[in-house]
């Protein structure tokens, strides 16, 4: 009896969806990557390179959304600025390949980047240094976002700021962080942000293998980040987080320091997010601060809000289409998409709180009753 | 020489160093008594919500507070939980716990537990899970995050399901219970955190007479090993399960002793019986 409890208790239904998710991310991803590999470009089941940047685009996306669904789905924080911790990593990755280049730039300078010269600056700003090195661009790509996300929410989560508070000081933070990175003084190229990317780790990154490699590495990650988080969420530390979520004080009278819990919870958001930054950057091939912008942000809610909050997959999956509905949408009606997108989100709000996640449980719920009735009848 | 001094000081072999003394160290009850409130004072906007307010409760003692709606109990239990911060006034936990610089979390691993008024559970988890959580272990983060059941504590959850009657009801979402039943888990939360001190607010508001009459029975079952501090306004549950029985009236101590004693007291039956007597005396 006490063993069967135990299995429940451990192991009920919270990682039903985490098997297949990642068999069929993965298959998909070598699919993809095979047939634009060793299939001739007439064949049609040949994917063009645009598509699988376009495939990897997506899935640093639905890092993102998993990112922002761990914080406000799950612990009932809605960030409004994870676009600040996303770009963030971005750049940081972009501090690298624009190292990288080296001599190839217009200028021919072999250690300050074009905008720089073009500045008329004399020396690597001393945030700069370091960032030729791989490793430690990764490692800042990481550090600097979960930084952030450290002193803010430790700032914020033991002052006990909560709910809209929240969301519009976080807004706020991606705001400032947006015109600050404007400005040219700052050293990370101003309005232009960072672009002309020639090459990561010595692989050209125009190369159709190259970016086969990004798309490979960045589907692996987000398996990654998905059994992981799953792991975090299904052990007794997520069910705290859910607790924190449904009623803080009740967790606090029981025992849990719930700031810190809310401190940690958002600075391994933030370190996603900050993933989900480094891989964007070499794949679409610029970083400016229009990253940091509000809208970003918000929109990022709205991926969660449609897949589902409060289930990973959802996350992921609300990310997926919203972003292959604005690839649509721009191309046809470039105009209307921020209506469609509002107009989503209302809907989806009024008819669908859980997000087609909700959907989908509301109709296996239904097919079920259905089938109990004709086997009773 | 003097440096040589300091040093010695320093190093004494007899002494631990502040940060390194353990930080839960036993309540200490020699005194027998658990709970010291005194000079309490607390106000709002110039409302006196506690006035200089004393209160002490033995270890093992179940203790009743009364009083009508303002006189401070809510209150007083939202200081002593470290919910609300007083204005002057120490609270006491054992000889050696000072309550007032501590947070609710400390507080609450400290080994005081609180019911409030209104059930409040974990609607969207298990019944089970929300004696999981409020199982007495390390919850700090890291620990919380490696840690799994052990057999015991599996084992003392099932006691404590059987003893507020939810066994049936263990993989149930605790929202779909009925208030009753609501009510009976929070309790049952309180149980399995082990606590030395007991607060409750109000435990059988909407709870029909059979579950009340359980309640009582259960509330004076814990008195003896754990010290219970009851809020009720219904006197004929105070009058079940009372040996001492505490008067509150705007934000300080009426009266205090059995139910007979606080029957017959003549400021009692002033202010907080007075209508009731006085309609007796019509009748």
């Amino acid at each position: 009896m006490t063993r069967l409890t135990a299995w429940f208790s451990e192991g009920r239904s919270t990682g039903k969806h985490t098997l297949p998710f990642v068999v069929i991310l993965l298959s998909v991803t070598i699919l993809a990557s095979a047939a634009n590999l060793f299939l001739p470009a007439d064949s049609i089941f040949y994917v063009s390179t645009y598509t699988i940047t376009l495939l990897g685009k997506y899935l640093c996306y639905a890092m993102l959304a998993l990112a922002v669904d761990i914080i406000w789905g799950y612990c009932g924080i809605l960030s409004l600025g994870h676009g600040a911790f996303f770009a963030l990593g971005g750049y940081a990755m972009g501090m690298y390949l624009m190292r990288q280049i080296g001599d190839r730039g217009v200028y021919g300078n072999p250690l300050l980047p074009d905008f720089m010269v073009f500045l008329d600056w004399k020396e690597l700003p001393w945030f700069w240094l370091g960032m030729d090195q791989f490793w430690f661009a990764m490692l800042m790509a990481v550090l600097v976002p979960g930084l952030l996300a450290f002193v803010f929410g430790w700032l914020a989560f033991r002052s006990r700021v909560t709910g809209v508070y929240l969301s519009i000081m976080t807004q706020a933070l991606t705001y400032a962080l947006l015109l600050a990175f404007f400005r040219n003084e700052m050293g990370f190229g101003g309005n232009n942000g960072l672009t002309d990317f020639k090459e990561i780790l010595g692989f050209n990154l125009q190369a159709d293998s190259t970016r086969v490699a990004l798309f490979l590495i960045t589907a692996i990650l987000l398996a990654v980040i998905f059994v992981v988080s799953q792991k975090i969420l299904s052990s007794r530390l997520g069910k705290v987080v859910l607790a924190i979520r449904d009623s803080e004080s009740r967790s606090r009278f029981i025992g849990y320091r719930t700031d810190r819990y809310k401190v940690w919870l958002f600075v391994y958001s933030a370190v996603i997010a900050g993933i989900a930054g480094a891989l964007y950057v070499p794949q679409v091939g610029i970083i400016n601060p229009g990253e940091f912008s509000p809208i970003n942000s918000i929109e990022m809610v709205i991926w969660v809000a449609v897949g589902g909050r409060g289930t990973l997959i959802g996350a992921v999956i609300g990310a997926l289409l919203v972003n292959y509905a604005k690839t649509r949408f721009t191309a046809i009606m470039p105009d209307a998409w921020l209506f469609a997108l509002g107009a989503m989100f209302v809907l989806v709000t009024l008819y669908l709180p859980k997000g087609l996640m909700g959907l989908y449980g509301q109709l296996k719920a239904k097919r079920n009753t259905v089938m109990n009735k004709e086997s009773q009848a | 020489m003097s440096t040589l001094d300091s040093t010695r000081e320093f190093f004494r072999r007899d002494q631990v160093w502040p940060f390194l003394a353990p930080e839960q160290a036993a309540v200490n009850v020699d005194n027998q008594v658990i709970l010291y409130v005194e000079g309490l004072n607390l106000s709002f906007d110039g409302f006196k919500a506690l006035n200089n307010l004393n209160l002490y409760v033995n270890d093992g003692e179940l203790r009743c507070l009364i009083g009508a709606n303002g006189a401070g109990k809510t209150t007083l239990m939202d200081v002593i939980t470290g919910k609300t911060q007083c204005d002057s006034g120490t609270v006491f936990f054992g000889q050696n716990h000072n309550l007032l610089n501590k947070d609710e979390a400390e507080i609450a691993q400290l080994g005081i537990g609180r019911k409030f008024q209104k059930p409040t559970v974990f609607e969207e988890q298990t019944v089970f899970d929300n004696l999981e959580l409020s199982l007495k272990t390390d919850k700090r983060v890291l620990p919380t995050l490696f840690s799994r059941l052990t057999p015991t504590q599996i084992d003392h959850i099932d006691e404590v399901l059987k003893t507020i009657g939810l066994a049936k009801h263990r993989f149930m979402l605790a929202g779909a219970l009925s208030h009753g039943q609501k009510q009976w888990l929070e309790i049952g939360m309180l149980l399995v955190a082990e606590p030395r001190l007991l607060l409750i607010d109000e435990p059988v508001a909407g709870m029909t007479a059979q579950e009340t009459e359980r309640t009582a029975e259960l509330l004076t079952s814990l008195a003896g090993e754990r010290t219970v501090i009851v809020v009720e306004h219904d006197m004929e549950f105070v009058r079940s399960i009372a040996r001492t029985v505490t008067v509150l009236h705007q934000g300080s101590v009426l009266a205090e002793g059995t139910m007979d004693q606080i029957q017959s007291n003549k400021d009692v039956i002033e202010v907080y019986l007075g209508e009731e007597a006085a309609a007796g005396e019509q009748a």
